[in-house]
């Protein structure tokens, strides 16, 4: 944040479109603290019953990886086709497997 | 990896069809052209709030205040969403909006035109939000990310943005002569400043070959504007309103509403800040902007003190 600047600290919001479904993320809002933070984000994001649950975290908290690093990051992944279960041959006539 | 072959590889990213994510490497112009279009899309909803603003206390009944009302927090909202999708390039939201307070930072000149009667709000949910609408499909596709993401939620939206409008253009068409004028009369004044949202023609437009590169853009401000003078034109004259254009003329074999010249000079007036309402616009915002100075120091200082108690338990 510049020295001038008067903005509240930035939030990342995750919206829970349906129970049980996963949090996906929405955007950002500014909040000066947790409870302004989700009625912001409940204000913002889901004016149409777009979700039943929200997740706000500060935006300095969140950390990721770079499009630079994606291969060396995934890419031990890759070689390892053992983990899917089509790598396995079954005996002829073998059923509910 | 050299700069040049940085650039190549972004290309090809692009080209793939690829987004682009706030940390990818980019090129500065890329950077620079979105983060100055998506902050001046933020401020086009944000002041976009003013003229329909103006209508809510003298709404025709209690259905249309609500709808308005509901609107209006929808713009709002759509300004939030795009100021977070600016701020993923590190911005500080309060240096956007110092840009717009200065002038520094321009926004769509089609909200500086007046609200002068009811039908006034038909027409913008019609005409603006519709020509809006063609725009932001298409932005939809756009390569940055967030500035997509951001889009398709507000695309989602805008369909009834859109409708609301029609609606009380319709309602007014059918009522009485006198409502029938003062849609008219709207349609006559709305109509141009729409076409006008699309920017200059494809020849004179100064940005538009590199977006397109770059797929900041997917299509130009001509087709676009085609698009939306095809679908509306239909739709007025569904309703017994006419298009307030002389040289308007059906073409069988493209298809196409072919429409007369646009008044550039009315454009690069209004854009260069003597539109009508240029002036009331900032100094609105910055009169507001500087009376809720309490309320955000008020709100820091019971952040702080929240912060402490938590930091003692
Ligand atoms: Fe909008
Ligand atoms: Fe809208």
């Amino acid at each position: 944040m510049t020295e001038k600047s008067n903005q509240f600290p930035q939030w990342e919001v995750f919206i829970q479109a349906k129970n049980g479904g996963p949090y996906e993320h929405a955007g950002s809002v500014h909040a000066t603290d947790k409870n302004m933070a989700l009625q912001n984000a409940r204000d913002i994001y889901t004016r149409r019953n777009e979700g039943r649950s929200l997740w706000v975290v500060q935006t300095d908290n969140i950390f990721s990886t770079t499009r630079e690093e994606e291969a060396e990051f995934f890419d031990p992944a890759e070689d390892k086709i053992y983990r899917t279960p089509n790598f396995y041959k079954m005996p002829a006539g073998t059923t509910n497997l | 990896m050299t700069d040049e072959q940085k650039l190549v590889h972004f290309q090809e990213r692009i080209d793939a069809g690829e987004k682009i994510e706030p940390k990818d490497w980019m090129p500065e112009a890329y950077r620079k052209t979105l983060l100055r279009q998506i902050s001046q899309h933020a401020h086009s909803e944000v002041i976009g709030m003013q003229p329909e603003g103006n209508w809510v206390l003298r709404a025709p009944s209690l259905r249309a205040k609500k709808i308005l009302l509901a609107k209006i927090q929808d713009e709002g909202g759509h300004g939030l969403y795009l100021y977070s999708a600016a701020e993923t390039f590190g911005i500080d939201r309060s240096e956007m909006i110092e840009q717009l307070q200065t002038g520094k930072a321009k926004y769509s000149s089609v909200f500086n035109y007046p609200t002068l009667n009811w039908a006034d709000i038909g027409a913008i949910g019609w005409l603006v939000d519709g020509a809006a609408i063609v725009n932001q499909t298409m932005l939809a596709k756009c390569s940055f990310g967030p500035y997509a993401r951001a889009m398709v939620r507000i695309c989602k939206e805008e369909g009834f943005h859109q409708r609301q409008g029609y609606e009380i253009m319709a309602k007014m068409m059918a009522g009485t002569n006198e409502q029938k004028a003062m849609a008219q009369d709207a349609m006559n004044r709305w109509w141009w400043p729409s076409l006008m949202m699309f920017g200059p023609h494809d020849s004179s437009s100064a940005h538009t070959s590199e977006s397109m590169k770059w797929k900041i853009k997917v299509e130009s401000n001509d087709s676009l504007r085609q698009r939306f003078v095809n679908r509306t034109v239909e739709q007025a004259h569904h309703i017994g309103l006419t298009v307030p254009d002389l040289n308007l003329t059906y073409n069988k074999e493209t298809r196409n509403w072919n429409f007369g010249d646009i008044n550039w000079d009315e454009f690069w007036t209004v854009v260069n800040g003597n539109g009508p309402c240029n002036h009331q616009r900032i100094a609105h915002h910055i009169k507001y902007h500087r009376e809720g100075e309490w309320v955000r120091e008020a709100a820091v200082a019971f952040g702080k003190k929240q912060q402490k108690q938590n930091s003692l338990n």
